[in-house]
């Protein structure tokens, strides 16, 4: 309870520096917060791209239809692998000339089907990464009848790309701006210990222990922080429904996210009043 | 009770005291004396562990300046009061929270801490004074609160950095005379002091004599270490 007083008087002592201390934990986490809203709904966009990710291991011609089906079986038995379709040449002919209209005279006409059988390969959803879809890729190139494989590679690989960037952008700006917020809550921490010297050094001489001294110093890091963290939620939601409304339709984040924010604000609220007490107590001795 | 064996002190280049033996027993009171910057303060710092021994080593009850670790410097502050010259009371606070202060720091339950408080500021004499601020305290009042807080922590010892330097001649004689009945009830006391005149009114006290940062005088040799 002291320690909640003293930390509501300290605020108080300096509004404008406590102020600016808890807008700087605010921004730099509201940062984190548009990257996080930004790369939650990419993460929704990609997991449906991912479920269209397929395998197509398109095969030699003339190759025998029961190793063919032997192999579907044995492919089918992959960790990765949720089921095999067998395209026969014809079947291909028949899609192609129905999904390309525009050509279906051209493939009417053919004399000789030119297109190749394929087996089509769906993933489990824990398999669609470019990592998990190269490694199958790599498996079926070893079959001798397999004559070319393809998975849309690029496509699946700029995608991850993207969310790696949001990611790291996140991180890199968030960490920028939480070193600023523990800079800013350092200086305020220091001159409420700077205010509070005589007491301080009073305390030592009749022999407070030092996490009694540090406690309510603690309490208003926590309080910054805590406060930093709700108005960093604040402004993440308020942009949330402006892009939402005018822009473009998007995904609302977690509650565990923000549950895990919140904590990271006030964590971050008290790791830099920690710091700061731990090299501004050192300088006070007793008289 | 407290213990020094040939204690120096430096700071930077400049020696402060130069080893310095003297020893004082469970309950004894004794005056330090000597000219402004004999060392008398640091001495008293010493005792109190703000600051170590450059060589040589300080105990105080069970403590050793050679092996007592950072945390455990609350223990011996309890167990060791200081009173200062300037009394360095908190001027937003009245007596009776002065006093309280220090035994809310000292982890006293709260349901304790009136009645304390009450005793203390009877002990020394002011309890009539307990809602005052110390701007509407006498000098030797202000002294006398900040007596009662040392003692809050009921101490061994008692030091006192020239604590009549700033007051009148009677209101010295009165904190004198409250250290010697805090002495009677067996706390040691150690009193830095200017005042020749006190210390001669009170031969049966020791006297310890500093110059340039040795013992030059000892009226109890005999305890000397």
């Amino acid at each position: 309870m002291r320690s909640v007083r003293q930390a509501a008087s300290g605020i108080r002592r300096a509004p404008l520096l406590s102020g600016l201390s808890i807008a700087s934990i605010g921004v730099s986490l509201f940062i984190v917060g548009i990257f996080g809203v930004t790369g939650y709904n990419i993460d929704q966009a990609l997991s449906g791209a991912e479920s269209r990710v397929e395998i197509v291991a398109y095969l030699q011609d003339g190759v025998d239809e029961e190793l063919v089906g032997l192999s579907t079986a044995e492919i089918e038995g992959y960790p990765e692998v949720e089921g095999v379709t067998y395209v026969s040449k014809v079947e291909a002919l028949f899609r192609a000339s129905n999904e390309l209209e525009e050509f279906s005279d051209v493939f009417s006409d053919l004399e000789v089907n030119p297109l190749p059988a394929s087996l089509v390969i769906q993933l489990r959803d824990h398999a669609r990464t470019p990592t998990d879809a190269e490694r199958v890729a790599q498996r079926l190139t070893g079959y001798a009848f397999v004559e070319e494989v393809q998975y849309g590679r690029e496509w699946v690989d700029r995608l991850f790309q993207v969310r790696r960037i949001v990611g790291g952008g996140a991180l890199l700006l968030g960490a920028g701006f939480a070193i600023g917020a523990v800079l800013l809550i350092g200086i305020a921490v220091r001159m409420a210990i700077l205010a509070r010297r005589q007491e301080i050094s009073i305390m030592k001489t009749i022999g407070a222990t030092d996490a009694y001294i540090r406690r309510p110093f603690l309490v208003e890091g926590l309080f910054a922080g805590l406060l930093g963290g709700i108005v960093a939620l604040l402004l993440t939601w308020g942009s949330y429904r402006i892009v939402d409304g005018t822009l473009l339709p998007l995904a609302w984040i977690p509650e565990w996210w923000i549950g895990v924010g919140l904590l990271l604000a006030t964590l971050l609220g008290v790791l830099a009043a920690a710091r700061a007490v731990r090299i501004e107590l050192k300088k006070i001795d007793v008289f | 009770m407290i213990q020094l064996r040939a204690v120096t002190k430096s700071y930077r280049r400049r020696q402060v005291l130069t080893d310095v033996s003297l020893r004082l027993r469970k309950g004894e009171i004794a005056f330090l004396t000597g000219p402004s910057g004999a060392g008398k303060t640091t001495l008293l710092r010493l005792i109190h562990m703000q600051t170590m021994p450059t060589s040589g080593e300080v105990r105080v009850s069970r403590f050793s300046s050679t092996r007592i670790k950072r945390r455990e410097l609350p223990q011996l502050r309890r167990r060791v009061g200081f009173v200062f010259q300037d009394f360095r009371l908190l001027e937003n606070l009245t007596a009776a929270e002065n006093v309280a202060f220090a035994l809310e720091c000292t982890g006293t339950p709260r349901a304790k801490i009136g009645s304390r408080v009450q005793k203390l500021l009877s002990q020394v004499g002011l309890a009539a004074r307990a809602g005052s601020y110390p701007r509407e305290l006498s000098g030797g009042e202000r002294q006398r609160v900040a007596i009662a807080r040392a003692l809050a922590t009921e101490p061994l010892i008692l030091l006192a950095d020239e604590p009549t330097g700033n007051l009148d001649h009677r209101a010295s004689a009165g904190v004198f005379d409250l250290f010697q009945t805090i002495n009677a009830s067996g706390t040691s006391v150690i009193m830095a002091t200017h005042d020749s005149e006190l210390v001669r009114r009170h031969p049966e006290i020791r006297v310890i004599e500093l110059e340039n940062g040795t013992v030059v005088f000892d009226t109890n040799t005999d305890a000397s270490a």
